[in-house]
């Protein structure tokens, strides 16, 4: 879903500012970027350039101390924390690096928690973790617990929680950060089919240059939480 | 999140961590376990109080005596209400008693002043008549001997003082005769037509009068208790030899009222000094005593005195439950320090679940139902527990009171309420306990939690 000028997130000069003492740090600073429905977007910066941030920012998982993000056409900051955490459970899917599957639970039952959370009907819930599964073709894995798959193989069950409540908005931070180059190939081509496939738009945080020159359609670089370059489509 | 699956989440998150949580569990339990025990303790020392007080007829007994207007010994007042018309306590009255509702039996006191002959030695004492009813509601549990074999036999029962005034080896008396002297009451003819002159029915407190007669009668010792059950309620003093109250009765003994009805018109029917009410239970004593008044005779009870039995137990039951209490506080602290060592071990869990949708209200009510189950467990557990603490002191107790040659007693009651009561209690304990980590848990920044290893 995105608003009628076809934007699907639209941080307008966001800052995200922390006390420490004295002292501020300026996380993400005054960023103006706008990702278009269907994009995929890398973000790209070296360690403490604020693309983490920024990721969470736009995900709803943190809240900016100046400017607006507008995600589907709804200001972020208006929302309440329930609204927030509606947002995310439908709208956003998210990946992670350290994959953060929980580890007492199957792999079925990982892919399934988004939709408890999204209260789906019980008897609607295995098609879809079948099909979420299917995507990542990892349909055969069911019942095994995450210590019993391979990091390539936990990330691809990471994507098919993310994607299990059908959202129109992937943000992934670091996707490929814990796997080797072969395997992160893999993910970042998995992500590709997704975004192909399903029309779905996603913003991607990395810190390498080459695969986000070769998956992404455009990459927006920032340093000491500016942005530096790709704010807007050219 | 839908209860169904907030349940099944919980339940999985205490099995991941089962040796804390059970011995969390386990603390509750114990907790529970002490308050059960002590208001068990406190519930059945009240109705064991209760039984043997209801079954000395002290608590369910109204005695009824003839309304008398007393007014010559006052000042009149100003503008004083006509007085009721006095009702005769006769055989009629009697019968209204018997058919009011919850009225177990309604008997005539009957107590006389006698002299005993017992190995040709005079005793004076008082004799009361016993009713049959006595037999199986407890009174005589401690009895040294039997009750009386029947309600028409020739026996007597002792009062243990009298006992040792007749012997000081008490144990020989039973079986042995005693002769009751008595005064027994004849009588006259109705004189210038007053009364009806019905003959013989007529003459206890019939308008003809009566005269005075020496008898003597013979009776076999059944048996020798410590007290009379209900001495000195309803009577002119405590009996000290009791015999059944039919043939106290056939025995036509002049009574202490017999001179002051003889002088009063009562249509020729015999006249109660005073008649005792039983009521099934002492709660329906008041309502009985409340009808009675109503059909004009004056009644006394111990109804106050049971008030008071209740208030005291009701402070009782409160202590007790204040230090059964203690041991559940110390539990609902193991809640809380288990629940706060949850939010630590799963700080990134809850940063996870918050970044695939999970709201603040999910995540407090996910360790909200965590420390209800405990609680509910605990509470199940601890009622068990509690029970079987119940039965080990009635059993150690009923040992003690066996060597003491004491009859057994049950002073532990677990009834129904207080089962529902202590789990009720223990899971809203828990939750209020669990209400600081829970909302702790809920506030966590997703991002932080993400961020913690």
């Amino acid at each position: 879903m995105t608003t009628g000028d076809g934007v699907a997130v639209r941080a307008e000069r966001v800052s995200r500012h922390y006390r420490m003492g004295a002292a501020v740090i300026r996380a993400v600073d005054e960023v103006t970027l706008e990702i278009r429905a269907g994009e995929f977007v890398a973000l790209l910066g070296s360690s403490g350039s604020g693309k983490s941030t920024l990721l969470n920012l736009m995900a709803g998982l943190d809240r900016p101390t100046g400017g607006a993000i507008f995600a589907n056409g709804r200001n972020l900051s208006g929302l309440s924390s329930l609204e927030l955490a509606r947002y995310r459970s439908r709208t956003v899917g998210m990946v992670f690096q350290s994959f953060n599957l929980l580890p007492r639970m199957t792999l079925e039952e990982n892919v399934e928690l988004p939709l408890r959370l999204a209260e789906v009907d019980r008897g609607e819930r295995g098609a879809r973790v079948q099909e979420a599964l299917e995507r990542v073709r990892l349909e055969k894995r069911l019942t095994h617990r995450p210590s019993e798959l391979s990091g390539g193989e936990q990330q691809r069950a990471a994507l098919a929680r993310a994607l299990v409540n059908r959202p129109t908005i992937l943000f992934a931070d670091e996707p490929t950060g814990n796997l080797d180059s072969a395997t992160g190939e893999s993910i970042m081509l998995l992500l590709k089919e997704i975004q192909q496939k399903l029309g779905m738009t996603i913003v991607m945080v990395t810190h390498e240059r080459p695969l986000a020159e070769r998956f992404a359609d455009r990459i927006a670089a920032l340093a000491d939480g500016k942005l530096l370059t790709g704010g807007v489509e050219s | 999140m839908k209860a169904g699956d907030l349940g099944e989440l919980a339940l999985r998150n205490l099995r991941e961590a089962v040796l804390r949580n059970s011995l969390t569990t386990l603390g509750v339990a114990v907790g529970v376990a002490s308050l059960v025990a002590m208001l068990s303790l406190g519930v059945g020392l009240q109705e064991l109080a209760t039984r043997r007080l209801s079954n000395s007829g002290l608590f369910d007994t109204v005695i009824v005596t003839a309304r008398r207007n007393m007014q010559g010994m006052r000042r009149p007042a100003a503008n004083p209400a006509p007085a009721k018309p006095e009702r005769a306590l006769d055989d009629d009255a009697r019968s209204e008693f018997a058919r009011l509702p919850n009225v177990l039996e309604v008997y005539p006191q009957m107590r006389f002043p006698t002299e005993v002959r017992y190995n040709g030695n005079p005793y004076s004492t008082i004799v009361a008549g016993v009713p049959d009813s006595a037999r199986g509601n407890g009174s005589y549990d401690g009895i040294q001997g039997s009750f009386f074999s029947g309600p028409n036999a020739d026996e007597a029962i002792l009062q243990i003082e009298f006992a040792k005034d007749l012997s000081e080896q008490t144990s020989t008396l039973i079986g042995k005769e005693l002769v009751v002297r008595y005064a027994e009451r004849q009588a006259l003819a109705p004189q210038n037509g007053a009364g009806n002159g019905s003959g013989a029915d007529a003459v206890d407190g019939g308008a003809g009068g009566f005269s005075i007669v020496p008898r003597e009668k013979k009776l076999r010792i059944v048996g020798i208790v410590e007290t009379e059950p209900a001495a000195g309620f309803g009577g002119f003093g405590s009996g000290r030899l009791l015999i059944p109250l039919e043939v106290a009765s056939a025995l036509r003994a002049a009574q202490v009222n017999d001179l002051r009805e003889a002088v009063r018109a009562t249509a020729g029917k015999p006249a109660y000094a005073s008649l005792t009410v039983r009521a099934k239970s002492p709660a329906q004593v008041e309502a009985i005593e409340t009808a009675i008044k109503s059909m004009g005779f004056g009644t006394f009870s111990l109804l106050d005195a049971t008030r008071n039995l209740r208030l005291f137990f009701t402070i009782f039951d409160l202590l007790l439950a204040i230090f059964g209490s203690l041991a559940l506080a110390v539990a609902t602290l193991g809640i809380i320090n288990t629940l706060v060592m949850a939010i630590l071990e799963r700080r990134r869990e809850i940063g996870i679940l918050k970044a695939l949708g999970a709201a603040d209200r999910d995540v407090k009510e996910l360790f909200f139902v965590e420390a209800g189950v405990m609680g509910l467990f605990g509470g199940v557990l601890g009622v068990g527990f509690g029970w079987f603490i119940g039965r080990a002191l009635t059993w150690g107790t009923n040992i003690y009171l066996h060597r003491q040659n004491l009859p057994s007693a049950h002073v532990f009651s677990v009834p129904w309420w207080l089962v529902l009561g202590a789990i009720v209690f223990a899971v809203g304990v828990s939750l209020a306990a669990g209400l600081y980590p829970a909302t702790r848990a809920a506030r966590l920044n997703p991002v932080e939690a993400l961020r913690y290893e």
